[in-house]
């Protein structure tokens, strides 16, 4: 069987007393998209941080491409092909929108000097940021500061894309635009994980979809599916229906 | 193991027509007028007073001490208050290696480099585990160490310090083919010597700042300043790119205490080791100047050294007057004269930034 590109294996964390992580197994294809819902604090933020490497798990194992990665560090794997964006936006705001771009550019996806300029602003059209590529990142406004942990996450070249609740505070319109860009990424090959609240959009998107709570995954399947289940009814209206 | 692939890459990589510009007309015209001013000062002992000289080497080295805390600091986020512990190894690796080892002074300097290196790359990973004012208070008591272990260091005197005997200078190499060609005398003749190692050092030292500041590890350790984690997650070896800098700032710093010491000709701990002399009017070069600016230095430097000529000599007051400047400097002018200049004007001598054009 060919390897998945993402496959997690009983994945265990705790702060303290409080479990982030209860033995999650998951499992992605190339080119899949797969949406991630749960309430707040239910772990879904931490499960990105143990996939791209910036926290280790108490156990388990996370394979990429078959390979295990669990005590590859944060940089090396982001250059393996895993991109993220977080929630709460982390520009280099002393850096120009296209500066921010450019060094993920030269770091993640290994571009050369010559091929940055190119390669950086299709994905700023993309992202709809080519007018602001001059202006320092860390003067922007809210969305402009969202279109821009997914240009540079982008910019990173990866085969996996992570994307924290991109599309949280986004006017109706806004959020078209949004999920035609996701699109357009996946088109182009990239396999989605997609944290949400703003359900309908995430709909519109994935393949799969997964619900944690109490850093457990308790229920996965296709999305109308899961939606329906008696559990996640349950966590998002108190009753079942 | 684990291969590239960058499938966002392959659409239209060569055929957008897009370049990214950094230079601009004003900023090649103030390189060529920079030419000059160095050219004009490696003539300048021909003409200029012993004195003028002995305060430009002043100007020198502390130019040179503020771009390398500039950069640590400004670019680096590593905000330290120790940099004296280079100065001061670098002064006594000077003095043991020419008054103890007979080396001369000129193969002594970069030795002292390298020690500082040496030392930097030791604590080093001490002093990282450490973060913010945490770090800036761990970089002072790594250098008060140095104090103590150096004025414990009989052969050069402990605590008193010692001087420089006249025979390890007076054998200086280069200093008799100076004397000749200047038809001087040979402690002007050392003055010389050392204004030229000291022009050299701060030349390098800004070229190699600029250099670095454009290139692509320079927009890495902009982006480690920012967020260290999300300038782990587009695969910036943060760590390293740090230490590497922390380590070739640390021989920088090194060189320029020996130069330092060699025209001193005197060390004790208390002055190599001076948090006062190598820390706080560095940072009040950079801050004054502003920060993350290669000019801003420059125009602190001058700014201390008029403010050096003319009001020294009131002792405790100058000090006092130093302090309140910085203070209402950073109150009213955070980015320092020259940043604050540079971004209301839109005047870049030496532009940094990156700009995305369409060719």
């Amino acid at each position: 069987m060919q390897p998945a590109l993402l496959e997690l294996k009983g994945v265990s964390k705790s702060f303290g007393a409080l479990v982030v992580a209860d033995n999650i197994d998951l499992r992605l294809e190339a080119g899949e998209a797969l949406g991630i819902i749960g309430p707040n604090g239910a772990g879904k933020s931490t499960l990105f941080n143990l996939v791209a490497g910036l926290l280790r798990p108490a156990s388990g194992t996370i394979l990429l491409d078959g390979h295990d990665v669990t005590a590859t560090p944060a940089e090396a794997r982001c250059r393996a092909g895993i991109g993220r964006s977080f929630q709460v936006p982390q520009p280099f705001g002393s850096l120009t929108v296209f500066e921010n771009t450019a060094a993920a550019a030269l770091f993640g996806a290994g571009k050369s000097p010559a091929e940055v300029a190119d390669f950086c602003a299709d994905i700023l059209e993309l992202t709809g940021l080519i007018g602001k590529a001059d202006r320092l990142a860390g003067g922007l406004p809210l969305l402009d500061r969202k279109r821009l942990e997914l240009a540079r996450a982008l910019a990173t070249g990866p085969r996996l894309l992570l994307l924290d609740e991109i599309a949280g505070g986004l006017t109706d319109a806004e959020c078209q635009t949004l999920i035609a860009t996701i699109r357009e990424i996946r088109r182009r090959g990239v396999a989605v994980i997609w944290i949400e609240h703003v359900v309908h959009a995430l709909l519109a998107v994935v393949d799969r979809l997964i619900a944690l709570d109490f850093g457990r995954v308790v229920a996965e399947g296709a999305p109308d599916q899961v939606m329906n289940s008696e559990i996640v009814r349950t966590i998002y209206m108190g009753v079942p229906a | 193991m684990l291969e590239r692939a960058n499938p966002v890459s392959e659409s239209r990589v060569g055929e957008g027509g897009w370049r990214v510009v950094v230079g601009t007309r004003l900023s090649r015209i103030a390189a060529i007028v920079a030419a000059f001013v160095v050219v004009g000062l490696v003539v300048l002992p021909a003409f200029a007073s012993r004195a003028l000289i002995q305060d430009l080497i002043f100007v020198f080295t502390m130019l040179a001490l503020a771009q390398l805390w500039n950069v640590l600091a400004g670019w680096g986020g590593l905000i330290t208050v120790g940099q004296q512990a280079f100065v001061g190894l670098g002064g006594y690796v000077l003095f043991a290696a020419t008054v103890l080892a007979g080396l001369d002074p000129l193969l002594a300097i970069p030795l002292a480099g390298l020690f500082a290196g040496l030392v930097a790359a030791l604590i080093g990973p001490l002093l990282f585990r450490l973060e913010g004012p945490y770090f800036a208070i761990g970089s002072w008591v790594v250098a008060e160490v140095c104090r103590l272990l150096c004025a414990q260091f009989k052969p050069l005197g402990g605590g008193t310090g010692t001087s420089l005997p006249n025979v390890v200078t007076a054998n200086m190499w280069g200093l008799k083919p100076v004397q000749d060609l200047l038809a001087v005398r040979a402690p002007v003749a050392r003055d010389v010597i050392v204004y030229w190692l000291t022009l050299v050092v701060v030349v390098a030292t800004i070229a190699a700042i600029y250099a670095f500041a454009r290139s692509r590890l320079g927009l890495a350790l902009a982006a480690t300043r920012d967020s260290m984690a999300a300038s782990r997650s587009i695969g910036i070896r943060a760590h390293r790119i740090r230490y590497g800098l922390w380590i070739v700032c640390g021989v920088a710093t090194g060189i320029v205490g020996a130069i330092v010491y060699l025209q001193k000709a005197r060390i004790s701990p208390d002055a190599a080791f001076s948090v006062t002399d190598w820390t706080a009017y560095v940072l009040f070069i950079a801050v004054i100047g502003g920060v993350r600016t290669i000019e801003g230095p420059v125009v602190g430097v001058l700014l201390l050294w008029a403010l050096q000529h003319y009001l020294a000599q009131f002792g405790s007051l100058y000090l006092l007057l130093l302090g309140l400047i910085a203070i209402v400097m950073m109150l009213f002018l955070p980015k320092g004269l020259w940043g604050t200049f540079a971004e209301r004007a839109d005047i870049h001598l030496m532009p940094l930034r990156r700009r995305l054009r369409r060719s």
